[in-house]
């Protein structure tokens, strides 16, 4: 419909910053509902895993968003979904790498401290740093912030149909999730160190609804339109393995000298230590 | 006859002739290329001492950049390694010793603290990297390595204090030594890193490098010798 005069060559702008910005960028429309995730979830895709700029594109994230998003996995609101309100498309792993890293060592460290606390008085006892729980923990919360996400990911893919409308959330937004979501036990873990053990019950109980409730109120929406039982299933294994992580943590580390590891993490528990011997 | 001259200014040497019995020989030579290439070949034929003590002398500049933390691109330009692992086999020598008669429950092996300082490196610079940054990989590591000097000492003092004595004195002398070492390597390293972000993102790339130093620092102050 233009006239002839109109057809001449014209500079956009904002075409011309997207691609000098990026210029292994495609130029599709970002238009939420035609597209399925988004513009840099295209981006991300459009070189493979393999390449450099594919993990680049993971890592596009300022100070200013991860603090945000930090915040956004502390206070969770209802009608917040933490993908949707705070992820919006543009998922990274610094946060989730970085979140394991900073809880593995806080956790080590916390637990040795509160066991020099507990024993101080008793003569007998003699300092050891026990550095070996520093592997077991990184073994543990590596596993759980990794392997939970794929499985639950790969359920979610296998449930949802062609024609629903709510598509599922991609792997790196459901490892993203998670792993924000295990930001609120570093300030737990160092707040143990405390050796009353009603304040730890009541401690755990905390982190666990507030960290619970914004992995519920992430994947709720995904479930809602499936059969009830298998929705209500999912949410409590989702609730189930959260906790089995938290308190598993909390007696491995934080019990005395002479740990016993509880019986639901035993199995992995006790395959790690007759391995370092 | 001026102007004939002047276009012919070789004309003078129109006569001039070589006799064809004197070979003519000579060297047509580049003057810098010249000098690269003899000082190439030169250091085949220098004394062994010199070889070592001009990578000692590199070495030992690289210290004193990181003891005095100025905003300097010496660490970065001629980056090497053979400091960190100067400094990484003393650490983790060092750490060694410690309450030997439990080796299940005791600090870090030699391998682990070897794991801990270079995977430990190796992933920071990745995540700087990654974040966009435009530090090279090895000048990071260097950096990294080298701004372990101030715990290595620290770690020296601590097993001098130790051998006085463990009671809650030397705690607290260790404890403050350790803490202003662990500043003094964060503040140093991050001084030649912070440079090379992007401004909205320097608090990401600094936050790892603190952990790091933390992680070592608290391996230092919690190394009980065995009894």
């Amino acid at each position: 419909m233009a006239s002839p005069n109109d057809l001449q060559f014209q500079e956009f702008d904002e075409a011309a910053d997207l691609l000098s910005a990026d210029p292994e960028a495609t130029t599709l429309s970002v238009s939420v509902t035609s597209t399925r995730e988004g513009l840099p979830e295209s981006l991300c895709y459009s070189s493979g895993f393999w390449t450099f700029e594919y993990y680049e594109s993971l890592f596009n994230v300022d100070t200013v968003q991860v603090l945000d998003r930090v915040k956004g996995s502390v206070l969770p609101l209802p009608g917040r979904n933490f993908i949707k309100h705070y992820l919006r498309s543009n998922p990274d792993l610094y946060g989730p790498f970085w979140i394991c890293v900073t809880l593995v060592f806080s956790v080590a460290i916390s637990g040795n401290l509160s066991m020099f606390l507990t024993q101080m008085g008793n003569p007998a006892f003699h300092y050891r740093p026990q550095f070996h729980r520093v592997t077991i923990a990184a073994v543990i919360i590596f596993m759980y912030a990794w392997l939970v996400p794929v499985a639950l990911w790969g359920f979610l893919t296998w449930r949802q149909s062609a024609d629903r409308q709510v598509k599922g959330y991609s792997f790196l937004e459901t490892v993203c999730v998670y792993g924000y979501s295990l930001f609120i036990y570093i300030p737990t873990s160092i707040l143990w160190i405390i050796p009353f053990e009603w304040l730890r019950w009541m401690l755990i109980l905390v982190a666990m609804v507030i960290s619970g409730s914004v992995l519920v109120l992430t994947f709720w929406p995904a479930v809602r339109d499936e059969a009830k039982l298998i929705a209500v299933a999912t949410v409590v294994a989702i609730l189930l393995l959260h906790t089995l992580l938290a308190v598993g943590c909390k007696m491995y580390f934080f019990h005395s000298a002479t740990s016993i590891p509880p019986p639901a993490a035993a199995a992995t528990v006790s395959t790690l230590t007759t391995k370092q011997h | 006859m001026a102007e004939e001259e002047a276009s012919r200014p070789f004309a003078g040497l129109s006569d001039v002739s070589i006799p064809e019995d004197i070979p003519v020989e000579g060297d047509i030579s580049v003057p810098m290329g010249a000098n690269k290439r003899d000082d190439e070949y030169s250091t085949l034929d220098e004394p062994v001492k010199e070889t070592i003590l001009r990578d000692l002398r590199a070495v030992g500049n690289k210290f004193i950049h990181v003891l005095y933390p100025k905003r300097s691109s010496a660490l970065l330009r001629d980056w090497d390694l053979w400091g960190p692992l100067l400094l990484c086999v003393t650490l983790a020598l060092l750490l060694q010793g410690g309450a030997a008669d439990s080796d299940d429950q005791g600090g870090p092996q030699f391998a682990e603290v070897f794991v801990v300082i270079w995977f430990g490196s190796i992933i920071i610079t990745l995540n700087s990297k990654l974040l966009g940054g435009t530090i090279s990989f090895f000048q990071s590591l260097c950096v990294l390595g080298y701004c372990i000097l101030p715990l290595t000492v620290a770690m020296i003092v601590c097993r001098i204090v130790l051998v006085g004595g463990s009671g809650t004195v030397s705690f607290v002398v260790r404890l403050l030594v350790v803490t202003a070492s662990f500043g003094w390597s964060t503040f140093a390293s991050t001084a030649f890193l912070a440079d090379s972000q992007p401004s909205n993102r320097k608090a990401l790339v600094v936050y790892p490098v603190f952990l790091f130093y933390f992680i070592i620092s608290w391996i230092i102050l919690t190394f009980s010798p065995s009894h």
